[in-house]
């Protein structure tokens, strides 16, 4: 069975840094999950974003932050696309715009997204980043820019300091 | 205060955080249905999760619908063990709505199943879920998180979509396809024309569809990024549902004062055969751009174009003739149905004598996993609706999307081929 567990969910924080890998417009789901490895998790580990970035999966460490031009996550509604990027030890994604499926299963997995415009412009991989979550207030430590993305709705805020929706549903239904 | 799209007419009436809500507002909605395949390995884990054992429950097992198309049948001892854990949960929960291995693609099978009605709201485990707009339905994928709190609740969070116009009008050209129409769309618009938007697909070029060739557009939509796709809502719609189900539904139409955030023109009648190239759908050519392009393989199937008129129109270019030695044709019929209907016409026949292969319905080679994989080098020509680099296989292949008809022309010839000349 490909990956299931929740085990890549990092705890909520309102503010993270990382390292940044930037990546380009329209990466699909089929880039970040092939096709061919869903039913093995280490391949998938292993060859994860390898048609984007040669020596993401093997140097992508914990903490590090996705930095994306439009339409990032698009294809597939597969979800092992957010859970291997959490695996990985992706702490957060920030694009210029994300697909929908991509988008609310984030949400569900407690992977922070955030649409910035123009962003992918303002970074290199390596540059590294600060996110303050609930503003939605991107910085480049290294050159001083910053920038204003799109606030969290708060329902979806919510979602994230609640570690996903697998675990408030499992949760709610034991306080029942 | 203008009237409703039909996005927001369908969500008003499944709301659960009332209606007055306006796009980018989040709702909580009832479900009427939710579809699952392969992801309800992922569901039924998540299940025995559930303390103490006595709650897990489903909300309503009759709502649910389970169904293999992506691995059929099993290619690994995995997929072969997933199956296994569904096809019990399935047993155990009293899901009678299960379709094992020989049905079909998911978005075919529900449908000819009489499962996606009019003015429902549905979610499915896969992408493509879209494609029940073509019957009125609002119906959108996602991932199996959002499935499991489904198939525990029996509602989910939207974001109200804002509302997109396409309006198609003309008459497609001899051997142009719907196909060809959706993928114009994506070449002139992009990938992302739709993101989180609904779209409804208005015109008398709709108009004058067949239900198929309309799922093919609501189907595609997904790749413009839509969350709704609906076709237009009307008798052909009425007639064809209930053909399938003796359930009782109502069109819904939008308010003729809806409010849509843009309209888009496309006119038809001179539209040429349409191809998305490699590695994104919206990297489209017309077909006089890349004719003399050869290709290894053509694959005529999946949720986009694998119906019973797609092999028809097929038949019809390949009927007598046997295709180029350098090409392997691969047709998989998108539903049991489907297959029979074929096999009983002639046209399985026809396809055969012209040197295709025609495996049993399901996702076959769209999705790089069940054969049909391309190598380094190679080219295909495909009817399906992803061209990502290592879709199909090899990272460095190529897969270039078009009609049904491009695919039988193309694999005649050996290489991108112009069917209008057919």
């Amino acid at each position: 069975m490909a990956i299931v567990g929740t085990k890549g969910i990092k705890e909520y924080k309102d503010i993270l840094k990382g390292n940044v890998w930037v990546f380009p417009d329209n990466v699909d789901t089929d880039a970040i999950s092939p096709g061919q490895y869903l039913d093995d998790v280490k391949a998938t580990l292993n060859h994860t974003c390898e048609t984007l970035i040669k020596e993401f999966p093997n140097q992508v460490k914990n903490g590090d932050i996705i930095v994306a031009g439009r339409n990032f996550g698009c294809g597939s509604s597969r979800e092992t696309a957010p859970i291997i990027l959490q695996e990985k030890g992706i702490a957060a994604v920030v694009a210029e715009s994300f697909a929908r499926i991509f988008y609310r299963s984030s949400f569900a997995r407690a992977l922070p997204v955030i649409e910035v415009e123009c962003i992918s412009k303002e970074f290199e991989t390596g540059d590294e980043i600060e996110i303050n979550i609930p503003n939605a207030e991107i910085t480049n430590l290294k050159t001083g820019k910053k920038l204003k993305g799109k606030k969290i709705h708060p329902i979806l805020l919510n979602l994230l300091k609640n570690g996903g929706l697998e675990k408030q549903l499992l949760a709610e239904l034991k306080q029942k | 205060m203008s009237g409703k799209t039909i996005a927001e007419k369908i969500l008003a009436s499944h709301s659960l955080s009332g209606t007055n809500f306006k796009p980018d507002d989040i709702i909580n909605a009832k479900l009427d249905l939710i579809m699952s395949h392969i992801g309800t390995g992922k569901v039924v884990l998540d299940f025995n999760k559930i303390r103490p054992s006595k709650k897990r429950k489903i909300f309503d097992p009759s709502k649910i619908v389970v169904l293999f198309d992506h691995y059929v049948p099993a290619p690994s001892e995995r997929w072969a063990a997933v199956h296994d854990l569904i096809r019990k949960f399935v047993k155990k929960q009293g899901i009678s709505n299960f379709y094992d291995i020989r049905e079909g693609i998911c978005h075919q099978v529900v449908p000819e199943k009489g499962h996606a009605r009019p003015g429902m709201l549905i979610i499915g485990g896969d992408s493509h879920t879209t494609t029940y707009g073509a019957f009125n339905a609002a119906s959108c994928g996602v991932g199996n998180t959002d499935l499991f709190y489904g198939y525990i609740k029996g509602e989910l969070w939207f974001r109200v979509p804002h509302t997109i116009k396409f309006n198609i009008t003309g008459k497609l050209p001899y051997n142009v396809m719907s196909k060809d129409a959706i993928i114009k769309i994506a070449g002139d618009y992009t990938a992302e024309v739709a993101t989180y938007k609904s779209i409804e697909f208005t015109g008398e070029t709709m108009e004058n569809l067949t239900i198929a060739s309309r799922m093919t557009i609501s189907n595609f939509a997904l790749e413009l990024g839509a969350k709704f796709a609906f076709g237009v809502p009307d008798q052909k719609v009425v007639d064809w549902v209930k053909k399938r189900t003796d359930e009782p539904f109502e069109l819904i139409k939008p308010d003729p004062d809806a409010e849509y955030s843009e309209t888009y023109d496309l006119d038809v009648s001179n539209l040429e055969p349409q191809v998305s190239c490699p590695h994104t759908v919206d990297n489209v050519k017309p077909i006089s751009d890349l004719e003399g392009i050869k290709v290894n393989q053509a694959f005529l199937g999946s949720c986009t174009n694998g119906r019973y008129e797609d092999l028809e129109i097929a038949a019809k270019i390949l009927e007598g003739k046997t295709i180029h030695d350098d090409v392997r044709m691969i047709v998989t019929p998108a539903s049991k149905e489907i297959w029979l209907q074929a096999a009983k016409s002639g046209i399985s026949e026809t396809l055969i004598n012209a040197g295709a292969i025609i495996t049993n319905p399901g996702c076959g080679a769209c999705f790089g996993a069940l054969g049909g994989l391309l190598g380094p080098s190679e080219k295909c020509i495909s009817s399906a609706n992803r061209n990502f680099k290592g879709r199909m296989g090899s990272a460095a292949a190529e897969v270039y999307l078009g009609s049904p008809a491009t695919v039988a022309a193309s694999a005649l010839k050996g290489e991108i081929t112009d069917p209008r000349g057919y």
